[in-house]
This record gives structure tokens, C-alpha cells and sequence, in this order.
């Protein structure tokens, strides 16, 4: 890989994501949306409260339908590159740095900046962070289902199903499972379960620092040790890495391998 | 008031018996008396003992006479991890400005640095007590003042510690501006009647920061209790009075900001609930008025079990809960109207800052967790807010009448 060509590549590639002006919108969206959460709750922890739906809901879903579309949208240009002498993986990485950085970009002004105006504490914090993981760990998803079908139809139902199932289904499944087993000690397959969705994963990090004193009660101890301490911290966030890397390893193995 | 003229009043009294035939006699390495004890048992009713700055490693002092004891620069009594270290029963004693240290300890009997039985009107005042298994101890005593202690202990084990301030079956007792940490119950009542409980601040304990029993006619106001292991629990008792007390970060499983058990006929206003798992828990309560008390940043803020009747909240602040209202059934027969609560989402057309549609405070979700604990995991996801939402228009689970028809639009300011 060529770190000249690709800083070149991603140049490109964000200057044309700027030009097609969606991510102005929802750059202008997320801030019109958390100032005015900001603005018309009575205190700024109900605010902070109101946006994170919108960082576990449609940060995500934003994010991962833009970035279906674009893929799709660049088919063009992305063979263009293709007949050029350059690397697939530097076309693939390029294009997922070049996403994921506009959106990065595009969330910490549309709602880090608030947050930190309005809200800037721990629990502050821990939202924009995870909020960008979350925007990142979309993007990668987005291109693992680009990559798996050719059709372009096909391939934004799978985004929004994948979207619908991290946000919606895979929580009630959980719940279901709870319900059906019950009388077992649950605490620790939950642990484990959560892992299995980034959205999860963000959510139960806010969780600590939002519902502190609510999970300090007898199963909450269980969430708290685990998540609480510093190894948790780390484990939680390598679990969101992984989210971010596996899905871009195996949609770069599809491209490579691409009869485009 | 009351209790300020009781004050007023036992020290007159004492001042008057005093200037009878006051005497005063000294203690000290190098006055002619070096013991405590030998300077109580040559004193008269109405003497005053002082005693100079120094260690006297005498445990046990007895008195009975109407002394007053009083420490300049904090002259310290050891009891060297053997004994109880002041031993009272008389009439009009004052004992002031000792540091009484290291009691002994015992499992089977109490031993404390002041104990005080059988009396009338003792005060100790201005006394700071340390790593004593028990601070203070009133057993069947009248008309008593413990005032400006500061009580420490480092207990480790509920079972191997005792009470800061431990009174047993007295009356009109003045406990006030005493600092307790690290006690089993910082302050604890057992057939305590009429009695007064100021400016407390009661932390670090144990287990409780306040725990009475059977314990009428009390009143206690602003007080702090924090950071007690497992709370505050008060029980089985009667007209109690609690106004402008702080509960604050009582964290764990079973830590309560206050649990209250069998309490009838009551008054709780102007209290502050911070950050508790469960700020309030009620159980088998009736007849009590909770009004003015802001419950901010709890877990759970109120927990009610469904034994209770005729309670009234009213103009209550619930401001950044985890979940306002927990309960355990669906029979609801207290009330619950004119609240301020953070998460009502209804209108108010003619902007008189009353809401036009009730709010019910028990969310879905917190009877769930209260059946199914690990499901707490799941707080905050759009399923969770989903099935909160639908359960909001069609009441299923949730208590229908646990509502408050008044609901404010705007904060009291508290």
C-alpha cells in the first residue's frame, strides 16, 4: 500500500463526499437537532438523555444508508481506479477512510461540539466517543453489504436490515430470551450478548455513566464490575475495534476477489 | 425552638445549683489529684472537675454526683481496647471537652466511652470520641443533651461494631451537631419518645446512618446521611417528623436513602434524595405526608410496596431518576398528585403550569426489572422505549391509578 497514493485517494474521495452536500445536511440536522435538545429541555442532562436516541438510533442509520448509496453511487469511479495502477485494498481502504472520516467529521460537529458546550463531563464524553465509533463501526457495515451484491437495490435493503436488526430485532430477541429463561442466572451470558451488538455495546457504556446509581443494585453490580473497571472499558471498546475491522477484512476480501 | 429553650433552660438550672457551693477542683500530672476518678469521688454535687491537658489511662470512671467534668485542651482518657471509659448515672452531669479513646470490646455487652443509665439531664458535649465500640450510650435516661461530638470508629464487620450514638427506651432526648463515621448505625433509637435530632452528619457507617425502632414523637431535621452502607432504615413508629434531612450516595443492592417499615401518622418534608439506588422505600406505611422533598439523580426514586395506603405525595420534585416510581402490584391506594416529574410529556393548554393530561410515574420497564434484574441491560433501547411507549397509551402492566392527575409543568423551586 502507498501511503502517497492513498492520502491522494482519500483526498478525492472526501472532497466528493463534501460536493454532494447530503453530509452538509445531516451535519446541519444533527446540530439543529442537539441545540435544540439542548435548548428546550429544562436542564441538560434531559437533553443529553433525548440525544442519545438519536446517537444508538440515527446516527447509525444515517450513516450506514449514506454510505450503501455512495458505494454504490462511485461504482464508476471506483472502476476508473481500478484500471489505474493501484492496489484494490488502497482503493477499498481509501474509500472507508475517506467515508468514515466525513462522517466522523460530520457527527462531532453536529453533536460533539454541543455536548461539549452544553454538557461536558464524563458522561459527555463517553457519548461522542461512542457515538463515533458507532459512526465508523456503520460505515464498515455499509461496505461489508455493498460489497456482498452487485444490485444496488438489494444492497441498501440489506444495510437497513442489518441497521433494523442491531437496533431493534437483536434487543427484543434478548428480551425474549430473558423472559424464556428466567429462573437461570442470566448475568453473565448478558455480559457476553452484548458484545454481539456495537449499538449494545455503546448503549451499556453510556448506561454506566448515566444510570450510575441504578446499576449499583444487585444485578447492576454484575454489569458494573464487569463494565465498570478499567479492563472492561478496554474490552468494550476492543469489542467495538473488532466491529469496525472485521466487517471492513471481509468486505475487502469481496472486492478483492470482485469481478467488477 | 423547643429544644434550644430546653437548653437554655438545664443550663440555668445547673448554673444556679453551681453558685449554691461551687467548687472547682483540678486534675492534672502535676496538681495534687492525677486521677479523674479520685477527684469524682472527694467532688459534691455541684463541683466542677477540670481536668489539664494530658493521657489518663483510666477506664471506668464512675460517676453519680451532679458534676460538671470538663477537659481544657482536650485532656484524653484511654481505655486502652479494655474498658468502657465514663460509666454515669446521676442527675445534672456535664461531661465537656474530653477525647475519650480506645474502649474496650465485647460482643456480648456494650461497652462505650460515655455510658450513661438510669439518668436525668446528662449532657456531653463538645467530646471526641475515637475507635470506641461504642461512642454514646442513654439507656433508660430523661432530658439528656449530646451535643457537638465528633464520633469515629473504623469498623469493619457489622458484628464486631457498635452504635455511635445508641439510645435505648429514653425520653426527650436532644441529639444534636454530632458528627458520626464509621459506627454500625451511626445514630440508633430503640423506645426513644420525644426527642429532637439536629444538624447531624452521619456517614461512612456500616450499616445505617440512622436506625429507630419503636420510636414516637421524633423529629429530625436537617441532618445529612451519606454514604452509609446500607442507608438509612427506620421502623415500627409513629409520628416522626423529618424535615430538610439529606440522603445522599447510598449505593448497593440493598442501600436505601431511606427505607421506612411500619411508619404511621408521619410528616416528611423538605428532604434532599441525591444519587441513592433506591432514594425511598415504603413498606406496609400509612398516613404519611411527603411533601417538598426533591428526589435528583437516584435510581430508583420511590419505592412502594403495595402494603401501603393513604400515603400523600404532593409537590415533590423528581428531576434525572433512572425510574421514578417502583412498585410491586397493581393496587394503588396513596396519592400522588401536584408533583413536579422530569419526564412527564404532556401539554398545558391554559398555561396555568398544571399539566392537562395525568402522568404515570411507573414506567413498564421497572416492573420488569424488578421481576427480571438482568433485563436492566436493555435500558434505554429503542425496544425498551417502544414497549414503555405503548404501555404509556394502553396500561397493561403498570399500575392504571398509580397517576398524579396535577402533574407541574416547571420545577418547585425547593
Amino acid at each position: 500500500m502507498n501511503p502517497d497514493k492513498m492520502k491522494k485517494l482519500l483526498k478525492y474521495v472526501v472532497a466528493d463526499i463534501i460536493q454532494n452536500k447530503i453530509v452538509l445536511v445531516y451535519t446541519a440536522l444533527l446540530l439543529i437537532i442537539s441545540l435544540s435538545v439542548f435548548n428546550l429541555e429544562n436542564s441538560a442532562a434531559k437533553g443529553l438523555l433525548s440525544l442519545l436516541n438519536i446517537i444508538l438510533i440515527l446516527v447509525p442509520l444515517i450513516c450506514i444508508i449514506f454510505s450503501t448509496i455512495y458505494m454504490y453511487n462511485s461504482a464508476e469511479f471506483i472502476e476508473l481506479l481500478v484500471s489505474q495502477p493501484l492496489k484494490r485494498r488502497t482503493i477499498w481502504l481509501s474509500l472507508f477512510c475517506g467515508l468514515a472520516t466525513s462522517l466522523s467529521i460530520a457527527y462531532f460537529i453536529g453533536v460533539g461540539i454541543p455536548i461539549l458546550i452544553y454538557h461536558a463531563d464524563a458522561t459527555g464524553f463517553i457519548m461522542i466517543i461512542t457515538g463515533l465509533f458507532l459512526t465508523v463501526v456503520f460505515v464498515s457495515i455499509a461496505l461489508l453489504s455493498a460489497s456482498l451484491t452487485r444490485d444496488k437495490a438489494k444492497g441498501i435493503g440489506l444495510s437497513i436490515s442489518f441497521w433494523l436488526y442491531f437496533s431493534l430485532i437483536f434487543d427484543a430477541l434478548v428480551l425474549f430470551l430473558l423472559f424464556q429463561f428466567q429462573d437461570y442466572p442470566l448475568e453473565n451470558i448478558m455480559v457476553a450478548l452484548s458484545f454481539l451488538n456495537p449499538i449494545g455495546l455503546s448503549r451499556v457504556q453510556i448506561l454506566l455513566q448515566m444510570d450510575i446509581s441504578a446499576l449499583m443494585g444487585y444485578t447492576g453490580a454484575i454489569f458494573r464490575d464487569f463494565f465498570g473497571n478499567s479492563a472492561g472499558i478496554i474490552l468494550s471498546y476492543v469489542g467495538l475495534t473488532a466491529w469496525v475491522i472485521v466487517p471492513l477484512l471481509i468486505s475487502l476480501r469481496k472486492f478483492k476477489s470482485k469481478d467488477l | 425552638m423547643r429544644g434550644i429553650c430546653k437548653i437554655v433552660g438545664s443550663f440555668l438550672f445547673l448554673l444556679t445549683t453551681l453558685f449554691v457551693n461551687a467548687r472547682t477542683i483540678n486534675v492534672g500530672k502535676s496538681r495534687a489529684l492525677k486521677s479523674i476518678q479520685s477527684a469524682v469521688n472527694i467532688s459534691e454535687n455541684g463541683d466542677t472537675i477540670l481536668v489539664d491537658p494530658g493521657l489518663y489511662k483510666e477506664g471506668g470512671i464512675i460517676i453519680q454526683k451532679s458534676i460538671v467534668l470538663k477537659g481544657i485542651n482536650y485532656p484524653v482518657i484511654d481505655g486502652e481496647l479494655k474498658h468502657e471509659i465514663l460509666f454515669i448515672k446521676g442527675k445534672n452531669i456535664i461531661i465537656d471537652g474530653f477525647r475519650l479513646q480506645n474502649t474496650g470490646r465485647s460482643e456480648l455487652k456494650e461497652i462505650g466511652a460515655i455510658m450513661i443509665y438510669d439518668s436525668y439531664q446528662i449532657s456531653a458535649i463538645n467530646n471526641i470520641v475515637d475507635n470506641a465500640n461504642f461512642g454514646i450510650t442513654l439507656q433508660n435516661s430523661k432530658k439528656c443533651t449530646v451535643k457537638n461530638n465528633s464520633i469515629t470508629a473504623y469498623g469493619k464487620s457489622e458484628v464486631q461494631s457498635g452504635n455511635g450514638i445508641h439510645c435505648w427506651k429514653s425520653d426527650s432526648l436532644l441529639i444534636i451537631g454530632n458528627k458520626i463515621a464509621g459506627h454500625r448505625d451511626g445514630i440508633y433509637f430503640e423506645f426513644v419518645t420525644n426527642s429532637l435530632v439536629w444538624r447531624n452528619i452521619s456517614r461512612k457507617n456500616v450499616r445505617y446512618g440512622i436506625h429507630f425502632m419503636f420510636s414516637n414523637h421524633d423529629t429530625y431535621i436537617g441532618n445529612i446521611f451519606e454514604e452509609n452502607e446500607s442507608g438509612v432504615a427506620v421502623m415500627y413508629t409513629k409520628f416522626i417528623y423529618m424535615y430538610n434531612n439529606y440522603f445522599l450516595n447510598n449505593w448497593g443492592g440493598a442501600a436505601y436513602g431511606i427505607l421506612l417499615k411500619d411508619i404511621t401518622d408521619s410528616e416528611i418534608s423538605g428532604n434532599v434524595f441525591t444519587r441513592n439506588t433506591s432514594a425511598l422505600h415504603m413498606e406496609a406505611c400509612s398516613r404519611i405526608n411527603l411533601y417538598k422533598n426533591s428526589f435528583t439523580n437516584n435510581g430508583f426514586a420511590i419505592k412502594i410496596q403495595a402494603s401501603c395506603d393513604n400515603n400523600d405525595f404532593t409537590q415533590n420534585n423528581f428531576k434525572g431518576n433512572t425510574f421514578d416510581i417502583g412498585t410491586n402490584g397493581s393496587l394503588v391506594l396513596n396519592t400522588f398528585n401536584g408533583n413536579y416529574w422530569d419526564k412527564y410529556e404532556g401539554y398545558d393548554l391554559n398555561h396555568d403550569n398544571v399539566g392537562d393530561v395525568p402522568y404515570h410515574p411507573v414506567s413498564m420497564y421497572s416492573m420488569i426489572i424488578e421481576s427480571n434484574p438482568a433485563a436492566l441491560m436493555l435500558f434505554r433501547s429503542l425496544i425498551v422505549s417502544l414497549l414503555d411507549k405503548s404501555e404509556k397509551l394502553l396500561p397493561g402492566i403498570t399500575p392504571e391509578n398509580l397517576k398524579d392527575e396535577r402533574p407541574l409543568m416547571r420545577p418547585l423551586r425547593l
